[in-house]
C-alpha cells in the first residue's frame, strides 16, 4: 500500500492503496463516486472516461501511482450545484443525447474536455472529439447535437 | 433529482397526415426524460454501483470444450478452500433447469452431465474479495471427456422448431410465372452490446428466499426462473431493477441465469454476491442474433408482380433452446417481406448446434429474414431492369391485401406512405441515376477488363440503396392473451398518482412515456404522476418489456387504467379529477385500479393451423443509405441514412427519434462491420478490441421522418418503435453497395474481405460464411 495525494472536482483526497490500482477502482470503491463506469475494461469503450489534468483519459487504464499530485475531475463535478445542471448536461437532457445513460458519464466528459478546449458546434469536429466513446442507444445523432447546442450556448466556453 | 424547469420542443419530427391521427390528443411539449437528471449527474445506480455492506465477489467456472462429458471437478488440495464457496450442480435446491420455453438449459451441468457448448457454466465460487477469487479459480481443474461436436445447423438432428406457413398454390403458380429468380442468403451472430455488462447481485432473505436487484429487461421471468431453481414461492423470490445500462434483448432471457447463479452463491454464502461480468465474459457466454440461412425461389410477372415465393428459413439456435421458437416464428411470419403474393410457401425451421445460445436480440428474427427478402427483391428489380423504387410501388401491402398467414390488413397499413416519404426525401431517383452513370463509365476502363474494381480514374464509388420492412407489434400470435398483462394504478392516501408496472427503463423512455399516458389521461401535468420502482413485491407483471410491446399494449393498459380511476374518483366527488383527486384521497384513502389485458376486438390466432392475425398491428418502414465504397480496401462508409418510420402514433418525439436512430445504427453495424468469427464453437473475438460496432465516425448523419397510422385497438394507437428500424438499415446499405459497385452481397456484414471477393468475382477468396465455424486444425494454434 502507498499513500496517493490527488484532488478529484476540487477537493483534495488521500488514498492508499498499491500504486498499480486503477483509477476508475479508486474512485468507484474507495472514492464511493459510482457516476464513473466500467464498459470493457480495456479502453475500447470509453464508458469510465475522466478528466486527468483537464484532457480525458480512460480511467481504466491509468494506474493511480501515474495520479499522484493530479487533477481528476469526474461526472460528479459537472454540475455547479445541487439540483442544477451545467450547459453541457442541459443540453443531453433537452436533445436526448443520453438514453440509458451508462455511456453518459464518460461522454460527458470527452464532450467537456471538447467544449473546455475551445471547440464550437462542428458536427465532424464533435465527432472526432468523442470516437472514443461507444453509444449503443442513440446512433449518436443526439450527442452529437447536445455538444453542438452547449458550444453554441457558451462561445469560447467559460464554464 | 434536480427540478428542472426547461422543457424541450418536439424538434425535427416530420408528421405525416395529421388528419389520421386520432382526436384527443393532447401531447404538448414532450417533458424532458424522467430519469434524465440522475443520469446526467452520476447519480443513476446500475448494478454495479449498488452497495451491500459484506457482499462477496461470484465467479463462474466455464467449459472449454463444446462439446464434452463432465466427468470431474477437482479442487486442488493446497489452496485453502475455507474462504471461498464452492457451487455444483448437486447445490441446487430446486429443478437444475433455467425456466424458459424449454426446459432443457441446465443452472449448472452435473458432474456426468454432457457439456454442449463452450463456456457453459459448470460450477459457481465467491470469496470475500477478488484475489482470492482468482486464485480460487485457478485452483479448480476441469476434467471432461470430448465428444463429436455438431456446428452446422444442416447437420443437426436436433430441431428446436419448425414452421410451414403459406397461402394459395405455389407449385402452379411457379409455372406460370415470366421469371423465376433463386437466391441464398446468410447472416451471421450479433452481439447485444449494451454498454452495461450483465449484472446481478443476489441478497439472502431469513425465510430462505432471496432478493436479486440486477441489469434486466423483465423481472417477472427472472422472478419465475428463481422460483424454479431455488425450489421457493412467489414471495421468497423478489426481484429489484437496478438502472439497466441498455437491453436490446440481450437482458431479456439471459438474466435469469446470472440470478440463478448469484442467488445459489448467495444461499449457500449466506451473504450478498455479486455477479458483474465484465466484457470479455459477457461477449464470451451471453446469447446472441441467432444466424440464419434464408433461401428464396421467387416467381415474377414481367411487369414486376410476384407471383409466388418459396422461402426455406435455417436459423441455428446454439446449444439451448431459450426463445428460438418465437424467434423463428417471428422470422418466418414476416420472411416474405411486406409485399402482396398469392401463392406463398415458407419453411421454417431451428436447429441445436454445440455454440453457445442464441436468443433475443431487437427485431427477434424479423432482421434475418428481411434483409434477405428485401435483398432477394432488389434482385429481382435488377433482373426484370425495374427500379427499386418501382418494384415496390407495385406490391407492397396497402388497405384491404392479404398476409400469408390469412391476415386481412383492415387498418393502419402504411407501407406506401413509408416509402415515398423516405425516397422523396432522399432525392433516391436523382442519386440513383446518377450512380448509374458512373457506374457504366467506370465498366470497362479498369486494369481488368470488365471488372468493377477501381481504375485510374477514381478510387471510391457512391451508391444509394432503398429498404422496406414491416414489423409486428406486440407478440406474436395469441402471445399477448397468454401473457394476459396486468398494469396497476393507485392513487394513495396521500394524493400521489402511481403507477405500477413491471415495464422497465433501458434507455427507451419508459419512464417518461407511461406518465405521459396516464397524466394525459388523467388531465393533470406530468409531474403529477410517479412511477413505481420495478420490483416484483410491489408491482404487477405486465409481461416482458420486448417486442416493441411497451407502448402499445402496456402503454393502452395504463390509458384504460387512468380512464378507470379518473372515472371513479369523478363520479364520487362530481368534479374533474384534477381538481378533486387529492381531496377524495384524503377522504377515502387509497384507491387502486388493475387493469388487465383484454384480446382486442376482431384479432385472433390459431396457433395449431398458424393461421390468423400473427398481429394485431404492423409498425411499416423505409429505409434510404447513402454509401461510398472505397474499390481498392472493401471499406464502406455509410454517410447518410434517411428512415421513415409508422409507429402508429408518437408519443414523445425526442424519445421515438431516438429509438430510430440506434436502431438505424445497429444495423449499419450488422451491415458492415459486426460479425462473430467461431473456431471449433468457440467465439473468437470475444472482446471489445475485437467484437467492433460502429463509433461516431462510422455513424451516418441520419434523418428521421416519423409517420403516425394509428392503431385503432388500443386509445393511443401507439404500434412500438424499437424493433422496427432494426429491419430495415442492413438491406438498404446492402443496396447501397450494390448500386455504387454493381455487386450483390448476399452474406452479413459486408467486411472488406466479402467486398473484395465480390468485386474480384474470385469467390474461393471470401471469407467463410457468416456463423460458420472452422475447424480447430485450420486455425493453426488451437485453443
Amino acid at each position: 500500500m502507498t499513500t496517493f495525494h490527488f484532488t478529484v472536482n476540487a477537493a483534495p483526497v488521500e488514498v492508499d492503496v498499491p500504486g498499480m490500482r486503477r483509477l476508475l477502482d479508486v474512485l468507484r470503491e474507495e472514492l464511493a463516486l459510482t457516476g464513473t463506469k466500467e464498459g470493457c475494461g480495456e479502453g475500447e469503450c470509453g464508458a469510465c472516461t475522466v478528466l486527468l489534468d483537464g484532457a480525458p483519459v480512460d480511467s481504466c487504464l491509468v494506474p493511480i501511482c501515474q495520479v499522484e499530485g493530479a487533477t481528476v475531475a469526474t461526472v460528479e463535478g459537472l454540475a455547479p450545484a445541487a439540483n442544477e445542471l451545467d450547459a453541457l448536461q442541459t443540453a443531453f437532457l433537452e436533445t436526448g443525447g443520453a438514453q440509458c445513460g451508462i455511456c453518459t458519464p464518460g461522454m460527458l466528459m470527452a464532450g467537456r474536455a471538447y467544449l473546455d478546449a475551445g471547440g464550437g458546434p462542428d458536427d465532424d469536429a464533435i465527432r472526432e472529439a468523442i470516437a472514443g466513446n461507444l453509444c449503443r442507444c442513440t446512433g449518436y445523432t443526439k450527442i452529437v447535437e447536445a455538444i453542438a447546442r452547449a458550444a453554441d450556448a457558451h462561445p469560447g466556453q467559460a464554464r | 433529482m434536480p427540478e428542472l424547469t426547461t422543457r424541450t420542443e418536439p424538434a425535427g419530427a416530420v408528421v405525416v397526415d395529421p388528419g389520421r391521427i386520432a382526436s384527443g390528443r393532447a401531447r404538448g411539449a414532450a417533458p424532458l426524460r424522467r430519469e434524465g437528471p440522475a443520469k446526467l449527474t452520476g447519480a443513476a445506480k446500475y448494478a454495479d454501483d449498488l452497495v451491500f455492506p459484506g457482499a462477496w465477489y461470484g465467479a463462474t467456472v466455464r467449459s472449454t470444450d463444446a462439446h464434452a462429458t463432465f466427468t470431474a471437478l477437482e479442487l486442488d488440495p493446497t489452496f485453502d478452500w475455507s474462504s471461498v464457496v464452492v457451487v455444483t450442480a448437486a447445490d441446487i435446491p430446486g429443478d437444475n433447469i433455467v425456466s424458459s420455453i424449454k426446459a432443457d438449459q441446465p443452472i449448472l451441468v452435473p458432474i456426468g452431465g454432457e457439456i454442449q457448448h463452450h463456456a457453459e457454466p459448470l460450477a459457481l465460487l465467491a470469496a470475500s474479495d477478488r484475489a482470492v477469487l482468482r486464485a480460487a479459480r485457478q485452483a479448480v481443474t476441469v476434467r471432461t471427456a470430448p465428444l463429436p461436436a455438431v456446428f452446422d445447423p444442416f447437420a443437426s438432428d436436433h430441431i428446436f422448431a419448425a414452421y410451414e406457413l403459406g397461402s394459395g398454390d405455389p407449385d402452379a403458380a411457379f409455372a406460370a410465372a415470366d421469371v423465376i429468380l433463386e437466391g441464398e442468403y446468410r447472416v451471421g451472430h450479433q452481439e447485444q452490446l449494451y454498454i452495461e455488462n450483465n449484472a446481478m447481485i443476489a441478497v439472502p432473505s431469513e425465510d430462505g428466499g432471496v432478493t436479486v436487484h440486477g441489469s434486466l429487461q423483465c423481472p417477472y421471468y427472472v422472478h419465475t426462473a428463481l422460483k424454479r431453481g431455488l425450489g421457493i414461492d412467489d414471495r421468497q423470490a423478489r426481484v429489484v431493477q437496478a438502472e439497466t445500462g441498455g437491453g436490446f434483448g440481450g437482458k431479456e432471457e439471459f438474466p435469469s441465469v446470472i440470478a440463478l447463479h448469484a442467488a445459489l452463491l448467495a444461499g449457500v454464502a449466506r451473504r450478498p454476491v455479486r455477479m458483474i461480468y465484465d466484457r470479455h465474459e459477457d461477449l464470451a457466454a451471453t446469447t446472441k442474433r441467432h444466424p440464419a440461412i434464408v433461401r428464396h425461389r421467387t416467381g415474377v410477372a414481367h411487369d414486376g408482380r410476384l407471383i409466388a415465393q418459396d422461402i426455406e428459413v435455417v436459423m441455428d439456435g446454439g446449444a439451448y433452446c431459450t426463445l428460438t421458437p418465437v424467434v423463428l416464428s417471428r422470422g418466418a411470419i414476416h420472411a416474405g417481406g411486406p409485399y402482396r403474393c398469392p401463392n406463398v410457401r415458407i419453411r421454417a425451421r431451428a436447429a441445436r448446434t454445440n455454440t453457445p445460445p442464441n436468443g433475443a436480440f431487437r427485431g427477434f428474427g424479423a432482421p434475418q429474414t428481411e434483409f434477405a427478402a428485401e435483398t432477394h427483391l432488389n434482385r429481382i428489380a435488377e433482373a426484370l431492369s425495374l427500379s427499386p423504387l418501382e418494384i415496390r410501388r407495385r406490391n407492397v401491402y396497402v388497405l384491404g391485401d392479404t398476409t400469408p398467414t390469412g391476415q386481412v390488413l383492415r387498418s393502419s397499413v402504411a407501407g406506401e406512405e413509408v416509402l415515398e416519404r423516405a425516397a422523396e426525401a432522399s432525392e433516391y431517383v436523382r442519386l440513383r441515376a446518377r450512380h448509374i452513370a458512373a457506374r457504366a463509365q467506370r465498366a470497362g476502363s479498369g486494369a481488368v477488363p470488365a471488372s468493377p474494381l477501381r481504375t485510374g480514374r477514381e478510387r471510391v464509388a457512391s451508391g444509394v440503396g432503398l429498404a422496406l420492412a414491416w414489423h409486428g407489434a406486440g407478440f406474436t400470435g395469441s402471445g399477448e392473451v397468454h401473457l394476459a398483462s396486468v398494469v396497476s394504478l393507485e392513487l394513495t392516501g396521500e394524493g400521489a398518482i402511481r403507477i405500477l408496472t413491471a415495464s422497465t427503463e433501458m434507455g427507451q423512455g419508459t419512464k417518461t412515456i407511461f406518465p405521459q399516458l396516464a397524466a394525459d389521461a388523467l388531465g393533470v401535468p406530468f409531474e403529477a404522476v410517479e412511477i413505481a420502482p420495478q420490483d416484483t413485491a410491489y408491482v404487477p407483471d405486465s409481461g416482458p418489456t420486448v417486442a416493441s410491446r411497451t407502448a402499445m399494449v402496456v402503454g393502452g393498459l395504463l390509458i384504460k387504467a387512468s380512464q378507470r380511476l379518473r372515472d371513479q374518483v369523478e363520479a364520487a366527488t362530481g368534479g374533474t379529477f384534477a381538481a378533486t383527486y387529492r381531496d377524495y384521497a384524503k377522504a377515502n384513502g387509497l384507491l387502486r385500479v388493475d387493469q388487465r389485458f383484454e384480446p382486442y376486438p376482431g384479432v385472433g390466432f390459431d396457433d395449431e393451423t398458424y393461421r390468423g392475425d400473427a398481429y394485431p398491428a404492423f409498425g411499416w418502414a423505409a429505409c434510404v443509405a447513402s454509401v461510398e465504397v472505397d474499390l481498392d480496401t472493401g471499406e464502406v462508409h455509410v454517410r447518410d441514412v434517411v428512415a421513415a418510420d409508422d409507429i402508429g402514433r408518437v408519443i414523445h418525439p425526442v424519445l421515438a427519434e431516438g429509438q430510430v436512430e440506434g436502431g438505424t445504427l445497429q444495423a449499419v453495424g450488422y451491415a458492415t462491420i459486426e460479425e462473430i468469427k467461431l473456431r471449433d464453437g468457440r467465439y473468437l473475438n470475444d472482446r471489445l478490441a475485437t467484437y467492433i460496432i460502429p463509433t461516431s465516425l462510422d455513424a451516418p448523419r441520419i434523418t428521421t421522418i416519423l409517420v403516425e397510422a394509428p392503431f385503432d385497438g388500443v386509445p393511443h394507437g401507439a404500434k412500438g418503435v424499437g424493433e422496427l428500424p432494426m429491419d430495415v438499415g442492413a438491406p438498404a446499405v446492402i443496396a447501397a453497395i450494390a448500386d455504387a459497385t454493381g455487386v450483390w452481397i448476399s452474406d452479413l456484414p459486408a467486411s472488406p474481405e466479402r467486398i473484395l471477393a465480390a468485386l474480384s468475382g474470385v469467390a474461393g477468396v471470401a471469407p467463410l460464411p457468416p456463423g460458420a465455424s472452422e475447424p480447430a486444425a485450420a486455425g493453426g494454434a488451437g485453443r
